[in-house]
């Protein structure tokens, strides 16, 4: 009982995936909910909204979306053709702009909330300290904020892998290029191919139950070193 | 120039705060006012806290704020100590990193205060690694209260650091604060609603009234500010500064020597030559023109009328002031109207004032 190639390429695809999805959703993300939690701006609920968009919005719409925007006859699509690049449908670098969009508010949300039961007392005694502005962030909030961080980043890389709809609207089922774990199961259950469909199912099944018993360990233990 | 100048005004959304002031360069001031007076409004005003806050802040020698010339540091840039009315401890570092977080922040050679110095002061030493979830609220302040000194302030600022305690942490705490009274070469400005705080360690007081400063002076003479005591009824007093002469075990007595004279109390546990400060309630103080060797009071002093203001219509209220000099301190008298009339009592009398009790404030 072994996995094909194709399959081992298409576990280590998403683990590609996954990973950049989240490392550049924690770039991003970071100063969109310190924004988001801090800000006055009537802005701030309409962009909200956008954030969260995805929660509702069927994969299938967003992808069908995207693979508009970013085709040779969308506006993002043919700027880029405009510049000399090749478009995005279709390639590596397509399915992680529409990961990144697809959980962006896993990332998020769980950095808002964080940010936003830190309050405003901690930043203003560590100012009152000599600390200054990007100090503050460094070592008050991020340290503070560390389970909302976690979170984040547990949700987005596992919502990425789980991901099907969006990524076969953008990027069809190309090995080693758009071939993830769930297109992959896909393919095997239109093939009546139960065996190899149980087995990668099995995996992921067991990776996404690790996932979450992780985070609340870690959580839990996190929580009760700050007395909370 | 040796002080601290404040000019702020804020408008927020329901409330306004207009002041101007000017206090000691150094020593305690305290600021005092009910709960809604815009004390810790000010406060945060003078540590940049409060954005929306235009004015002018000198200390000693710096100027912080000047709007009209576009000065304005950030609070970062402000070597000022503020310590909270919650300790607001970091939950995530241990005491000893909560106390070196603004320590090494400081260029070492601006560094005024030792880290040692500081523990020992706020008595630390065997708490260094605790968790701050794991002290109690007075342990917790006084680390908020070292790890502001440790950032060898120029300014420090304490928004009512003992009203969140329990009578016991007050009293763990206090002796922490003379310390820093007696020890501290910088200005302190204490935000307080008690009397009683004040009384025991501010040198200045600026009473503040919605939003405005009603008086801003010494202790001595705002407590003894005739329009501000009849307000305060039978809490009316005077505060002396006194030392302790000797005592007298057979009577179970102490004598306190002030600038009026003697004033004896029931036996207190301090060694002779210590400094105390005693309240005279007003309402314990009585007026006679003569000198009567046979009364059952002891402290009896020669003083002269400074102003007379009637309380009630049976009541006034009499300053009363030791030896001339602005800065001689003055007594409270409260007696009936009739006596006042009786005696014929008028600004520049010589009188003797009788003094039923004095209380140490503790």
């Amino acid at each position: 009982m072994s996995l094909s190639e194709t399959d081992i390429q298409a576990i280590w695809l998403t683990l590609r995936l996954a990973s950049v999805t989240t490392l550049l959703l924690l770039l991003v993300g970071t100063p969109l909910a310190w924004w988001l939690a801090r800000t006055r701006s009537w802005l701030k609920q309409p962009v909200a909204a956008i954030t969260a968009l995805p929660l509702v919005l069927p994969p299938t719409v967003l992808g069908f979306y995207l693979l508009i925007l970013l085709g040779p006859n969308g506006p993002v699509g043919s700027l880029m053709l405009d510049l000399g690049l090749d478009t995005l449908p279709f390639t590596f670098p397509g399915l992680v702009v529409a990961s990144m969009i697809y959980s962006l508010p896993f990332m998020v949300q769980p950095l808002q909330n964080a940010f936003s039961a830190i309050g405003d007392r901690p930043l203003e005694v560590a100012a009152t300290l000599r600390a200054s502005a990007l100090d503050r962030f460094l070592t008050v909030v991020i340290p503070l904020a560390r389970p909302g961080f976690l979170t984040g980043i547990v949700l987005a890389f596992a919502h990425t892998v789980g991901e099907f709809g969006v990524i076969l609207m953008i990027g069809g089922n190309i090995p080693g290029e758009t071939h993830v774990l769930s297109v992959a199961i896909y393919d095997h259950v239109e093939a009546l191919d139960y065996r190899n469909a149980h087995m990668l199912s099995a995996g992921l099944l067991a990776f996404s139950f690790l996932v979450i018993l992780l985070l609340n360990l870690v959580n839990k233990r996190t929580h009760q070193g700050l007395g909370q | 120039m040796t002080e601290v100048r404040v000019r702020f005004s804020v408008e927020l959304e329901d409330f306004s705060l207009d002041v101007e002031f000017q206090a000691p360069g150094k020593g305690v001031t305290a600021l005092f006012g009910h709960s809604g007076s815009g004390k810790t409004t000010l406060l945060r005003c003078l540590a940049g806290l409060e954005r929306r806050a235009s004015g002018f802040l000198q200390v000693n020698s710096e100027i912080w704020q000047d709007n009209a010339n576009g000065i304005c540091r950030p609070t970062h840039r402000r070597a000022v100590g503020y310590v909270f009315q919650e300790a607001s401890l970091f939950p995530h570092l241990s005491v000893r990193r909560n106390l070196k977080y603004g320590l090494k922040r400081v260029p070492a050679s601006q560094r005024q205060v030792s880290f040692d110095d500081a523990v020992a002061l706020a008595g630390l030493s065997d708490l260094l690694e605790r968790a701050p979830v794991r002290l109690s609220g007075g342990e917790r302040q006084r680390v908020a209260i070292a790890r502001a000194l440790l950032t060898s302030p120029r300014l420090l600022l304490m928004d009512e650091p003992l009203s969140a305690l329990d009578e016991r942490s007050k009293q763990d705490i206090f002796p922490c604060l003379e310390r820093l009274h007696s020890e501290l070469s910088i200005p302190v400005i204490y935000v307080s609603h008690s009397l009683k705080e004040v009384a025991r360690l501010a040198d200045h007081m600026v009473w503040m009234e919605e939003g405005r400063v009603r008086a801003s002076d010494s202790l001595q003479r705002v407590l003894t500010r005739l329009d501000l005591s009849v307000e305060r009824g039978d809490e009316a007093g005077a505060i002396l500064e006194t030392v302790v002469a000797l005592h007298d075990d057979n009577y179970h007595l102490t004598a306190l020597d002030g600038c009026c004279g003697r004033v004896w109390i029931n036996r207190l546990d301090r060694k002779p030559g210590q400094t105390v400060r005693v309240h005279v309630p007003a309402r314990d103080v009585s007026i006679s023109l003569e000198k009567s060797g046979d009364s059952s009071i002891l402290n009896i002093w020669q003083t002269v009328v400074e102003d007379i203001r009637e309380v009630s219509r049976s009541q006034v209220l009499i300053r009363l002031i030791c030896n001339s000099g602005r800065d001689s301190p003055r007594l409270l008298a409260r007696i009936t109207r009739k006596s006042c009339v009786k005696l014929r009592l008028k600004p520049g009398m010589k009188v003797f004032a009788q003094l039923k009790s004095a209380a140490l404030i503790d």
